[in-house]
């Protein structure tokens, strides 16, 4: 047991072995899933808050469907519609939350370091569902672990991450993950949607497709987000699809063998074609949606553990 | 006790650049003499630096408006204990001061409350808004050193110029922002790769050039006289050079926090160090100092920017801008002098002389005939600063546990002792 840590924030400050502690539990967790969905109820008798500040179907339900496998008693909070909006803080919400004496606390923020401020205030163990632009480890977990699934390991591949770069804390999280485990990362997109300084990251930056592709074992697609359609940051959704869309052709610079992910939700026709989304030879997304269950129950389960372990330390 | 002989003190001399041991007769409020060497009778300084007070230019007060943050009398005490001996107050309060009545109100509730010289600038344009232009020559009448619209950048060029235009016509000095405003909207940090790291909106150094540039191309136009309120980054300074060598009548300021710390100060998300404009790399921090040390950028202010803790309680992006600095301007601008970056008299060149002969003020020095606005201090004396030390009403300091040198000992305001340590 290497991941002694209270809470999940980010990939950033993790090592190899906790990343492989966490990985190697969600493995165990993928296999029960496909066959006797016996988990043992680890989570039983703990409570379950999801917080998103921010709407969300897809991470919100993985979350909550990981915790009811687990046995916990799953709330969730649409924070959005309620206290926000009577002009409630952060951290008075938190602290509310607090007294409730929840043990497991999954927040969704829209702002770049809030789950870590929210993280200081109470104490249960917080799992960060997405902050801001800044990192959304789960994401990065469940897409180390279907890459280890599918190519057998998680070291020395060529990985190639496309699209919105500047807006995408999935590609900030996948960054470090995949750096941290000695992969070669290559950052593909437009010039505007490439964060300032992304060179100095130890990665390497292209602005194309056919030659940021060249060799990948990996092509993993971001979500362009409506909004940054509109002329402000490209042109248009056609030249978009023409310049960085993920098609077969774009994709024969790959490996022959390479897998392409997509952390969803696609906008099919912007930056990938439906047919090869589709494609079971290639395509790895639902396989991603079904490890996304597996890593948050094992991210869950550990710090469950942590917690357990602290309370009886009499922390 | 406004007659008085200081003798056994280090006299700091900004205008002769000189550090010598001797004495300085008070007589009147105003310094009467000084001289070299021993002398008997009076107060003996026990060979601590005395220099002419700090002339803090764009110190934030609340009042009006927001007196929870910072009242005149809670600033004058801050004032006073960081040796700040006159305090330039900015405009940008929750209700602008914009009209002569609002600066009559002002400069009421200083005299009534503050313990050290207030001088306020008023607003350039009415509500700050860059809109129209405010009754400069009122302003002026009522004791307006200086007219800025603060951190607001008067977007309208042709606004600006006439501002410039009209300003020059009064001698009035224009103390201006320079950012582009259409890079830097939402930023809360500078763009490289800690803000990228961070996940955390940001604006590109060029957007201080930008801005400066455009402005001193009106300054030529028009003739104004005009002061960058803050120069921080290295790619501005060559514009900068440029129209002082072309003679138009140009300074710039820095504020000590842009001298002392660097972006990756942030570190997580801490909102104490979200300051305006945000700190920069540790090349532009290094730049700036050669540039304060070589007198390219005139002066050195605090940026006294007093925020209270639920507006910095809040997630970085969401959180308020600007830092305290009245009684921390001493001890950090004492790190240069320790880090051999700075000698006293530069130092007090940028804290005192300049801005005094900027905006027209017979203080920051030591000749005969100044006004006896003095500090005593002793540069080495360590300490490590707990912000709710502070006489400030708002605790929101970047220095917070930070390790520093330099203690004022007693503070003068016109000959009156405004401040000493044992009575603090």
């Amino acid at each position: 047991m290497t991941y002694t840590r209270p809470h999940l924030l980010g990939i950033e400050d993790l090592s190899q072995a906790e990343i492989t502690t966490l990985l190697d539990r969600a493995d165990t967790h993928a296999e029960a899933e496909r066959g006797s969905r016996d988990h043992g109820a680890p989570l039983k008798g703990l409570t379950q808050i999801n917080m998103f500040f921010e709407a969300s179907t897809r991470t919100q339900a993985s979350f909550e469907i990981a915790g009811k496998r687990l046995g916990a008693d799953v709330m969730n909070m649409a924070v959005s519609a309620s206290s926000i909006r009577k002009g409630e803080t952060l951290i008075d919400t938190a602290l509310t939350l607090n007294a409730m004496h929840p043990d497991l606390l999954v927040v969704r923020h829209p702002h770049s370091g809030a789950v870590r401020l929210l993280a200081d205030k109470v104490n249960c163990a917080v799992l960060n569902a997405g902050d801001g632009r800044h990192e959304h480890p789960t994401q990065a977990l469940l897409d180390a672990l279907t890459i280890r699934r599918a190519k057998g390991r998680l070291h020395r591949l060529t990985i190639a991450i496309c699209g919105d770069i500047a807006h995408s804390r999935v590609a900030r999280s996948n960054i470090f993950l995949l750096g941290k485990m000695e992969n070669r990362v290559r950052l593909v997109g437009p010039p505007t949607l490439m964060p300032s300084g992304a060179a100095d990251w130890g990665v390497e930056v292209y602005g194309d497709m056919a030659e940021g592709l060249k060799g990948a074992d990996v092509v993993m697609m971001l979500r362009l987000q409506k909004e940054r359609m509109d002329g402000a940051f490209i042109p248009s959704e056609r030249e978009y699809f023409h310049r960085f869309g993920l098609n077969a052709e774009k994709l024969g610079h790959a490996k022959p063998d390479a897998i392409v992910m997509h952390p969803g939700p696609m906008n099919r026709g912007v930056e990938i074609d439906g047919t090869i989304a589709d494609d079971i030879n290639r395509s790895v997304i639902q396989e991603q949606v079904e490890m996304g269950v597996a890593v948050r129950m094992a991210a869950m389960e550990i710090l469950a553990e942590n917690l357990r372990a602290r309370r009886e330390a009499g922390e | 006790m406004t007659n008085a002989l200081l003798h056994n003190a280090r006299l700091i001399d900004p205008e002769a650049g000189t550090e010598t041991l001797g004495w300085l007769r008070i007589e009147d409020g105003r310094i009467a003499e000084t001289g070299e060497g021993p002398r008997s009778g009076g107060t003996d300084c026990g060979g601590l630096c005395l220099a002419p007070g700090i002339v803090d230019l764009g110190v934030k007060v609340g009042e009006p408006g927001e007196r929870h943050k910072e009242s005149f009398r809670s600033a004058g005490m801050a004032a006073a204990a960081g040796g700040v001996t006159t305090m330039v107050t900015r405009p940008d309060t929750a209700t602008p001061i914009d009209t002569p009545e609002v600066l009559e109100f002002v400069t009421r509730r200083a005299e009534a409350e503050a313990v050290v010289n207030v001088r306020p600038m008023a607003a350039l344009t009415r509500a700050r808004a860059g809109r129209e232009m405010t009754e400069i020559g009122f302003l002026l009448d009522a004791g307006a050193v200086a007219f800025s619209d603060g951190d607001h950048v008067t977007t309208d060029t042709k606004v600006l110029s006439r501002c410039m235009t009209y300003a020059r016509s009064l001698g009035a000095l224009i103390i201006a922002h320079p950012q582009e405003p259409g890079l830097s909207d939402g930023a809360a940090v500078t763009s490289g790769k800690f803000a990228a790291l961070r996940g955390l909106p940001s604006v590109p150094v060029m957007a201080e050039r930008i801005g400066l540039e455009r402005d001193l191309a009106l300054v030529e136009m028009t003739g104004a006289r005009y002061h960058a309120d803050q120069i921080t980054t290295a790619t501005a300074l060559p514009a900068l050079e440029r129209a002082k060598d072309a003679g138009l009548d140009v300074t710039a300021g820095v504020s000590i926090h842009h001298l002392t710390l660097n972006e990756l100060d942030v570190g997580p998300y801490r909102t104490f160090f979200k300051i305006k404009p945000p700190l920069r790399s540790e090349d532009d921090r290094q730049a700036m100092v050669a540039a304060l040390r070589d007198g390219l950028i005139d002066v050195l202010c605090s940026m006294h920017t007093p925020q209270d803790e639920e507006s910095k309680r809040l997630p970085f992006e969401a959180a308020a801008s600007g830092a305290v600095g009245l009684e921390t301007l001493l001890p950090a601008a004492l790190r240069l002098y320790h880090n051999a970056e700075m000698d006293l008299p530069g130092l007090f060149r940028a804290l005192a002389l300049n801005p005094a002969k900027r905006l027209g003020l017979e203080a920051g020095r030591l000749s005969p005939g100044a006004p006896a606005d003095l500090v005593l201090f002793d540069p080495d004396v360590p300490f490590v600063l707990d912000r709710f030390t502070l006489r400030s009403k708002a605790k929101n300091t970047p220095f917070d546990g930070a390790r520093m040198q330099g203690r004022v000992d007693r503070t003068w305001v016109g000959g009156e002792t405004v401040y000493t340590r044992e009575c603090a």
